[in-house]
């Protein structure tokens, strides 16, 4: 049988927020880059978020977040994923996200960040890059 | 450029009584395993196997945009509501120029995410036909082997390769939508016969009821043994949730019909066959392939077979090809001319 090993990103729109396209175009750059993309679309909590990473065994979560609440979510997030011994999975954020915030969200255990106008190119290389 | 492979890091290996136990993450773990192809998981599955053979397993096919996800996520409603646990396996096309896709179907199912009940997984259909059936029917052998009651299976939505999964699923549904003649390609396709449910769905919209007519008049055209089980036709608006109760219901009437008249028995067993000649067929077309390669080219490696290729390529093919498969003992072959 063919064996292929895809990386395979979960794109998620926690908490409040209004609308998703900037996650389906991210998502579609992803598939472009040769992902699988399992998206999981807008309002969704920190629980629907693990149990949808652990049952769809993904590699990476990917959050999209313009509420302005990136540093409680990942928090929050980066401690459940340890808590359930997903030592594999790789947790990176997009969004509104200020500079000074991302050291912080580096530091909490984000494994990348990109804030609003990084391009396609260099978020798929940000996460090819954690696989090397 | 050449693809890199990214290095993924291996999970810890999975035990089989976690597996039995119903273990979410181990079972997540051994179904990635088994679509990288790793040759663990496909001896895990063989020690499997004996404890599954439990689940309930339905399909939905039909065309694309039907609502079938948006079903599904109803369905799940209706059999939780009966206290069935339900796993799910969704097929999504991969895109064909990259290799990756998006897994769209679970964003329709995703109320369900939190509920410790239903077990979801969306697959990517990775182009190859076959691969596609076995690692489906492998992670319903998971899900099926973890104990869920009912498994459901939605295949991705085009034609005639749904005709694939009826040597996976017990009741397949095929759902339709009103005023696109679905019914008629459904017809054309062959789905017909194999269909146990046909489901007309958003029948909020206009032309609802002159498709339900037009598919009960093709159902009743099928020739029905007597004691045979007779394809409803059920309407649903999945979105709203209408008629979807009936739908489960139609589906659990279906299955209880099959063990009463001994059919579930006979369909596990006719389907056991078809997927050990699925087994054999990928594990020797796995081994040959790369011999003909070498055959081909050990071929082509003298100047005077060169000659005969360009001469005429369906006779030094031929000639090939009934030297290579001699010792099949295929009729016509040299092992008869010799007798
Ligand atoms: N009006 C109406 N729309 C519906 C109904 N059921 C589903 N839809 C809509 O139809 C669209 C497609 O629904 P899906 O559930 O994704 O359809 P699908 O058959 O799974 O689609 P693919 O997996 O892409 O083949 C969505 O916008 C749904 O909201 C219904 O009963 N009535
Ligand atoms: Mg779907």
């Amino acid at each position: 049988m063919e064996t292929v090993n895809k990386i395979r990103v979960l794109v998620a729109k926690p908490g409040l927020d209004g609308h998703d396209k900037g996650a389906k175009i991210v998502a579609l750059a992803l598939r472009d880059a040769g992902m699988e993309v399992i998206y999981s679309g807008l309002h969704q909590t920190l629980d629907q978020i693990m149990s949808t990473a652990v049952q769809e065994s993904v590699d990476v979560i990917g959050l999209s977040i313009m509420s302005g609440a990136h540093l409680p979510i990942c928090e929050k997030l980066t401690a459940m994923i340890k808590e359930q011994g997903l030592d594999n999975v790789h947790l990176v954020v997009g969004g509104v996200i200020p500079n000074q915030d991302v050291q912080v969200l580096r530091k909490m255990g984000v494994a990348a960040v990109f804030p609003g106008g990084t391009s396609f190119d260099t978020i798929v290389s940000g996460i090819n890059g954690l696989f090397q | 450029m050449p693809e890199k492979v990214p290095d993924i890091q291996p999970d810890p290996p999975v035990q089989i009584q976690q597996i039995l136990d119903g273990d979410v993450m181990a079972g997540a773990r051994l179904i990635r395993c088994i679509e990288a192809g790793d040759p663990a998981a496909a001896k895990m599955l063989g020690q499997l196997y004996p404890h599954a053979g439990n689940a309930f397993v339905i399909g939905i096919t039909g065309p694309p945009g039907a609502g079938k996800s948006t079903l599904i996520s109803a369905l799940i409603t209706m059999f939780r509501k009966k206290n069935f646990t339900v796993g799910v396996v969704a097929v999504d096309p991969s895109s064909h120029k990259t290799g990756g896709a998006v897994l769209g179907d679970r964003v329709r199912m995703q109320a369900h995410a939190g509920d410790k009940g239903v077990f979801i997984r969306s697959m990517a259909a990775r182009g190859a036909a076959g691969g596609l059936a076995r690692a489906a029917q492998d992670t319903c052998l998971v899900l099926d082997a973890m104990g869920y009651d009912i498994i459901i299976v939605e295949p991705v939505g085009s034609g005639q390769a749904d005709l694939k999964i009826t040597t996976l699923v017990h009741s397949l549904g095929l759902v339709a939508i009103p005023g696109t003649g679905d019914g008629i390609q459904a017809v054309k396709a062959g789905l017909l016969e194999a269909a146990d449910i046909f489901i007309v769905n958003k029948d909020d919209l206009p032309g609802a009821g002159s498709e339900m007519m037009t598919l009960e008049h093709l159902v009743q055209q099928r020739t029905l043994e007597p004691d045979t089980w007779h394809p409803p036709v059920a309407s649903t608006c999945a979105r709203t949730g209408e008629g979807v109760e009936q739908l489960a219901d139609l589906f659990l009437d279906h299955r209880q019909f099959m063990k009463d008249n001994q059919v579930l028995e006979k369909i596990q067993t006719a389907q056991a066959g078809d997927y050990f000649t699925i087994l054999v067929r990928q594990m020797v077309m796995d081994r040959i392939d790369p011999w003909i390669d070498r055959q081909v080219g050990a071929f082509l490696d003298t100047a005077a077979q060169q000659a005969e290729v360009a001469a005429d390529p369906y006779r030094a093919a031929r000639e090939l090809a009934d030297r290579l498969t001699r010792s099949l003992g295929e009729p016509g072959s040299v092992d008869r001319e010799g007798e």
